[in-house]
């Protein structure tokens, strides 16, 4: 049951192949309450990495804990502090968000009350006040990923993973989703989470890690990653692409 | 030739038909579509047997059929034209609401009016094709037995899809604008099941009314009818005199249905349009307020049951189906409530009609819980082992089935206990059957892609028909014949083990 002191999530040697590699023995340590951004370019791996941690896919190697959890000797314990989003929102066309997050709430076993206090906080707070008694089945993309969200965050989780959460979100949407985030981190969560908007990850993120080809190329603060590619002051963006030439050069 | 011309929307049309037709057949698999073809001919070749027992006796019948033969004809040919509605309507309805290539269409610079023109009369093809596929095995049979002059009788189906096309497109316009786009669709709905089975089910009414059987000639038959019918010369009979040959009759029957068509087609053309966008700007309205949202104390497999029943409350499939179901039993029931007074052994009909009944309906329900989730990612990173969140949604699918056949159990077990447990057996049987072939089959998919899931495999569709006719030949033998009853369940469990062989789960 015990792993490294202060890791959220831990992964040793994880691979899953498909026709080839998708996860290369992947080894990543993501630190408790920091906020985690896994960066790579299409088909490198990183939706593949959640959702083997998030219980969705099983690998076919290595080893996945969560806060000191075996994910894959015991899932329920995992699962039961982890919430999951992906970029296409899964919610129920014919459920309100209420009756969506009252599901929820349910499936983890959460105190009545109090999810539904959060609940009513959550809604608030994501814009979606006006419409929790309405069914999903009008709802544009961007409501329907605040409603995802909020399905994720209704039962306090202690690991938030989240695959591109802000796809299709308008601007103070996205704004109002990263307080949300960055506010659960200062209260002690963990979140990992994967984006092509490189400037989310640059202003939001501890730490950052660049996933190619299934393995882990680079990781770091901004700072120790310029040092790593040996780039002064460029962006993220700059780095980025550097990073993704060199590994398709080597390739 | 450029896509803008009538011509070549009418191609265009008819491409997306096709594929979308062998898409459905082949369950959008390539390399299926010549067995599928291969099989579908060798299905209607098989056709023609039943339809050889079904009316080879009136092969014989000419021109100068007597007034019963007539009457007979006249309202099969009245059951084919509301089936066809039936189907239109849910066709035409369809086309509003599905996106599909509209948006480009419609922000394309061309007249509407040429396109849902091609539309109406692609949604025409649609039915007269499909009818005239299954009416062919009957007329061919008839032809072949009686003379080339029932030749004529695929001019009447054709006219019956022409109009009935006609008629569904009137009223699906006319739903939308009585009641408007938010309505319309599940009124439509249930318009299509009530107007296709409601014909067969009055028809039934009346007969046990009168005779106490469930029997739809004995009615047709009776003198009580032939008092009704109008007179011989009567243009009522043409569709009839034309099924036997009248050239003139046939003429006119395929002048009126085209005539029909037209006239819908020009003053229905020009609105569709506006139609069609009222109906898409209804669904990004979220406007549909629902109480409820409760949080509940109980159990994990408590919060997955309660919100199957509030998707499977709020299902417009389940909804029609449901009432469909409802509906059928109706003629039992009024038999049921007849045999109060009587004690008539006609209430053994009673119970492979609920059987079956319970066994189809438990498919689609099983369908819609076990395969059809749309949230997967969400319930897969739940807390809860997957065998507890399959037995929750096996319950619901019990549950479901008890609540729709115990108000006919209920008085069935006051006249006949015995009766009502074998039949509570038959429902319980038949509905665990229909669950366990949608287990072994399932496959992932959205709720909203129900329509297509006889597709996805045929083998469970027909495997699930079968079993649900077996339990219910069974539960009727074993109140009549206890050992042909064993012999039934014999053959039936053989079925289910059949099935469970060639399921993808044994198979992997």
């Amino acid at each position: 049951m015990t792993g490294s002191t202060g890791a959220a999530l831990e992964l040793r040697g994880l691979a899953k192949s498909y026709d080839r590699p998708a996860v290369d023995r992947l080894d990543l340590t993501v630190r408790a309450g920091e906020f985690y951004a896994l960066l790579g370019p299409n088909g490198a791996g990183k939706t593949t990495t959640l959702r083997m941690v998030a219980g969705l896919l099983k690998p076919d190697a290595g080893s996945i804990r969560v806060l000191g959890i075996d994910a894959r000797t015991d899932p329920i314990a995992a699962k039961q502090i982890t919430a999951w989003v992906s970029d296409e929102p899964m919610i129920y066309d014919k459920l309100t968000p209420m009756e969506y997050l009252a599901f929820v709430a349910g499936l983890w076993g959460c105190d009545p009350a109090t999810a539904q206090a959060s609940a009513n906080r959550l809604l608030d707070e994501l814009g979606l006040g006006a419409h929790a008694h309405q069914r999903c089945e009008g709802f544009s993309k961007g409501m329907r990923q605040k409603v995802a969200l909020a399905g994720a965050l209704v039962h306090e989780p202690r690991l938030i993973i989240l695959d591109e959460p802000l796809t299709g979100l308008d601007a103070v949407s996205a704004r109002r989703v990263k307080e949300i985030l960055q506010n659960r981190v200062r209260a002690g969560c963990t979140v990992i989470m994967t984006t092509h908007i490189l400037e989310v990850a640059e202003r939001m993120a501890d730490r950052i890690g660049v996933i190619v080809a299934g393995r882990l190329v680079a990781e770091g603060t901004l700072t120790e990653l310029r040092g790593q590619i040996g780039q002064g002051d460029s962006s993220l963006e700059d780095m980025f692409v550097a990073l993704v030439d060199s590994e398709a050069a080597a390739a | 030739m450029s896509a803008a011309t009538l011509a070549g929307f009418a191609r265009h049309d008819l491409r997306l038909a096709w594929r979308d037709f062998l898409a459905m057949m082949t369950a959008g698999r390539r390399g299926r579509a010549r067995t599928i073809v291969l099989a579908l001919i060798v299905f209607a070749l098989f056709l023609h047997l039943p339809a050889w027992a079904m009316v080879g006796s009136y092969a014989g019948l000419t021109q100068e059929a007597d007034r019963g033969s007539l009457i007979v004809i006249a309202a099969t040919v009245a059951l084919s034209w509301l089936l066809m509605l039936s189907q239109a309507i849910e066709s035409v309805t369809r086309v509003f609401y599905a996106r599909a290539d509209l948006d480009l269409i419609m922000s394309s610079p061309v007249p509407l009016e040429r396109v849902f023109s091609v539309r109406m009369a692609a949604i025409a093809l649609a039915v007269t094709a499909m009818a005239l596929l299954f009416a062919a095995p009957v007329i061919d049979v008839l032809a072949f037995a009686g003379g080339a002059h029932w030749l004529s009788a695929f001019g009447v189906v054709a006219a019956v899809g022409i109009s009935a096309s006609a008629v569904a497109i009137a009223v699906a316009v006319l739903l939308f604008r009585l009641i408007g786009p938010r309505r319309t669709r599940l009124v439509a709905q249930i318009l299509s099941v009530v107007i296709g089975a409601g014909f067969v089910i009055a028809l039934q009414v009346a007969a046990i009314m009168s005779t106490g059987t469930l029997s739809r000639f004995t009615v047709l038959t009776s003198d009580a009818v032939a008092a009704f019918a109008p007179a011989m010369s009567s243009a009522l009979w043409w569709p009839a005199r034309a099924v036997l040959g009248d050239g003139v009759a046939l003429a006119a029957v395929l002048g009126v249905s085209l005539a029909l068509l037209g006239l819908v087609m020009m003053t229905v053309a020009p609105i569709l349009g506006d139609l069609v966008v009222n109906a898409a700007s209804v669904s990004l309205t979220p406007t549909r307020q629902t109480g409820g949202g409760q949080f509940r104390r109980g159990s994990r497999q408590q919060a997955l049951r309660i919100k199957e029943f509030i998707l499977l409350r709020r299902d417009p499939w389940l909804v029609s189906q449901s009432l469909m179901q409802l509906l059928y039993l109706v003629p039992p029931a009024l038999l049921l409530w007849r045999s109060f007074s009587d004690r008539s052994t006609a209430i053994v009909l009673i119970t492979p009609v609920i059987v079956m009944a319970a066994g189809q309906l438990a498919g689609g329900l099983a369908w819609l819980t076990i395969s059809g989730e749309d949230a997967p990612d969400l319930v897969a990173t739940a807390p809860l082992p997957p065998s507890a969140v399959m037995r929750a949604r096996i319950e619901v699918v019990l549950m479901g089935i008890a609540i729709v056949v115990t108000p006919l159990l209920l008085p069935l077990a006051w006249l006949s206990p015995l009766q009502a447990l074998v039949t509570a057996a038959g429902c319980a049987i038949a509905a665990a059957a229909a669950t366990a072939i949608q287990l072994w089959f399932r496959v992932q998919a959205r709720r909203s892609q129900f329509r297509r899931r006889q597709t996805s495999s045929r083998f469970a569709t027909f495997a699930e028909a079968f079993s649900s006719i077996g339990w219910a030949a069974t539960a009727a033998l074993a109140l009549t014949i206890p050992l042909l009853g064993l012999i039934s369940a014999a053959f039936t469990l053989g079925v289910l083990a059949l099935t469970w062989t060639f399921s993808p789960r044994q198979a992997a």
